[in-house]
């Protein structure tokens, strides 16, 4: 793949202003799928969750989930938009194996959901509010395997293979209206925007949300326009790109900014931005070209005549509003305020992910500030190390036991985090790892008095320095005994037998 | 008359992926013609207070309790499979379309 030119990302942003707009696959993680009653389930073997619908045989016709329907008006809600009287499905026409048959059914002209939005809270504190265009259900398509070439991509493909398992599970999309004035901001409203969109869906329960599994998927759609002086009226907009198999809240944000800087330089370097979709490459962090993006004309919709229009009751849509979890963003209010933390506490939590984890381990008997100082401090950690969720290390319950036993002085922090190493190894809960490991700090001063004696005999000269009042001297008979406790004890305990015992 | 172009009726071919003739495109392109004069006439009786209608029979909300039913084995989901490998459908590799 040929490297393209970058600019830098600040004179990217001098010269224009990023215009964005974002597309969000939802799967819904409903029992069967949306036209099927074939099982909506992941990793079963290949082509077992079919049926002659998914397949698009002949004769086979669709009949639309009812809780799929249910599931959609509440996404809709929960996004503040307006529910569709009447909706309809409609054909989108193509062709490529995904589906068999050579049309997707989705919605067009009449999504059951349009006009919401959403706010976005960033890292730096701004508040942007995400205009919603509309929420349609659709059905999603199977999944491809292509063989042969060398590197997995379809580029020098042999030959592909087709697993209908996923073709025809219920989707939401959800279409943004144009996104003006990010400005320097758009990579991390872009990720911030879909991490609401997941923290939405989950609190809804609808969908299982990993955006490794393609749960949650996100086009990103990004052009550029020049900046004109002011009192000027602003330029035309510019030609987008939209970036697909963005598949983690961190890619999302890497692929806004990747696309800043390349188009800033094409621009910039008086060449055109041609239409297309681009592919994400989370190990090269780069994008490439994919397909033209085709016109709306060109998928040929017409109402699907196999489907009849939904027409949810006003009954209906107000038990589904009455029935909507707390709104993400007041809840985070609400957290913050029942937590007590710092703006600055509280803002490392959002950005963390960790708000679910740290809720559960309070719930589970932990102090707020010490639930948040195991989570994002070595949790976190080794989750940067070993390139993994902080959540897939270890589990609330066992968070909040450790808190405990450093609570009731069974560890030190120190030991803590020994034990938690072990937990995370899979060795048990907090206690097994103690109890396996021995690692409870010695609280029998008896021990340690004697070890004490011991170190305070061997350093007479220290001895009599503290003697003297030089209490600063007593370091070096306090690292003598954790030395010999092998650390398993508690310092400050240490600290005050080794002034008692020099002055006995 | 209608402006149905020659090169409509070629990109449309070429969207439905059937191969055509020049000559099955410029006969094509003179029916089309006529079938969207056709069509047209409907438009001059169809004012806006008559609804756009894609189903002939007045039913809506026909729904499907969300409960797994059955599904095909393996060996039927792929009868018709014009090859198979690896309990999967194959396909020859295509670039070009993937949503």
């Amino acid at each position: 793949m040929a490297k393209d030119a970058l600019m830098d990302y600040d004179k990217a942003l001098e010269l224009f202003e990023p215009v964005l707009g974002f597309e969000v696959h939802v799967e819904l993680n409903t029992k069967t799928k949306m036209f099927s009653h074939a099982p909506n389930g992941f990793g079963s073997d290949a082509n077992t969750n079919v049926s002659p619908v998914c397949l698009g045989l002949p004769g086979a016709l669709p009949v639309v989930n009812e809780q799929a329907v249910r599931y959609s008006i509440s996404l809709g809600l929960a996004l503040g938009c307006s529910i569709a009287p009447s909706s309809r499905f409609a054909r989108k026409n193509y062709f490529y194996p995904d589906l068999a048959k050579n049309y997707q059914i989705s919605q067009y002209d009449e999504p059951i959901a349009f006009g919401g939005s959403v706010d976005v809270e960033l890292p730096n504190g701004r508040l942007v509010t995400v205009s919603i265009e509309r929420a349609h259900m659709e059905e999603d398509a199977g999944k491809l395997t292509h063989v042969g070439g060398s590197t997995g991509r379809i580029q020098g493909a042999e030959y592909s293979l087709v697993d209908y398992n996923r073709a025809g599970v219920p989707l939401v999309e959800i279409v943004t209206d144009i996104i003006y004035g990010a400005e320097a901001d758009a990579p991390e409203l872009a990720k911030a925007y879909v991490a609401t969109i997941r923290d939405i869906v989950t609190s809804l329960g609808i969908s299982d949300a990993k955006m490794e599994r393609g749960n949650l998927r996100c086009d990103a759609n990004i052009s550029l326009r020049p900046r004109t002086p002011e009192g000027e009226p602003p330029a035309p907009l510019g030609t987008r790109t939209e970036t697909k198999n963005v598949n983690s809240l961190r890619s999302v944000e890497r692929a806004i900014r990747y696309e800043i800087q390349r188009q800033a330089a094409i621009l910039a370097d008086g060449g055109t931005i041609t239409q297309e979709t681009r592919h994400w490459h989370e190990d090269t962090g780069r994008t490439s070209a994919g397909r033209p993006k085709s016109d709306a004309d060109d998928y040929r919709y017409f109402p699907e005549p196999d489907l009849l229009p939904v027409q949810p009751s006003l009954e209906l849509i107000e038990e589904l509003r009455a029935a909507l979890p707390e709104p993400p963003a007041a809840r985070r209010r609400r957290l913050k305020a029942e937590w007590g933390f710092t703006d600055l506490e509280f803002q490392d939590v959002v950005n963390g992910g960790l708000l679910v984890e740290i809720s559960e381990t309070v719930a589970a008997g932990a102090s707020p500030a010490a639930a948040r100082k195991w989570w994002t401090g070595e949790i976190s950690r080794v989750a940067n190390v070993q390139g993994v969720e902080a959540s897939a290390l270890v589990s609330p319950g066992n968070v909040a036991a450790l808190a405990g036993l450093v609570e009731d002085g069974t560890l030190t922090d120190k030991l803590a985090r020994q034990v938690l190493e072990g937990v995370i190894a899979g060795e048990g809960t907090p206690q097994e790892v103690v109890d396996a490991r021995g690692l409870a700090v010695v609280s029998d001063d008896g021990a340690l008095i004697a070890a004490i004696d011991d170190a305070l005999a061997s350093q007479p000269d220290v001895l009599a320095k503290i003697r003297d009042g030089k209490v600063q001297a007593a370091g070096a008979v306090i690292g003598a005994v954790m030395k010999a406790m092998k650390g398993q004890a508690d310092a400050a305990r240490v600290r005050e037998l080794v002034l008692e015992r020099a002055n006995s | 008359m209608s402006e149905i172009s020659e090169e409509q009726v070629a990109h449309l071919a070429n969207l439905a992926r059937i191969a055509l003739t020049p000559q099955e495109i410029s006969s094509l392109t003179t029916e089309l013609d006529q079938i969207v004069d056709s069509i047209a006439k409907v438009q001059q009786v169809a004012t806006p207070d008559v609804p756009a209608t894609s189903h002939p029979v007045p039913l809506a909300n026909v729904f499907r309790p969300d409960v797994v039913g059955e599904t095909l084995t393996i060996e039927e989901a792929l009868k018709n499979a014009p090859e198979q490998a690896d309990n999967r459908f194959k396909v020859s590799a295509i670039l070009g379309e993937e949503q």
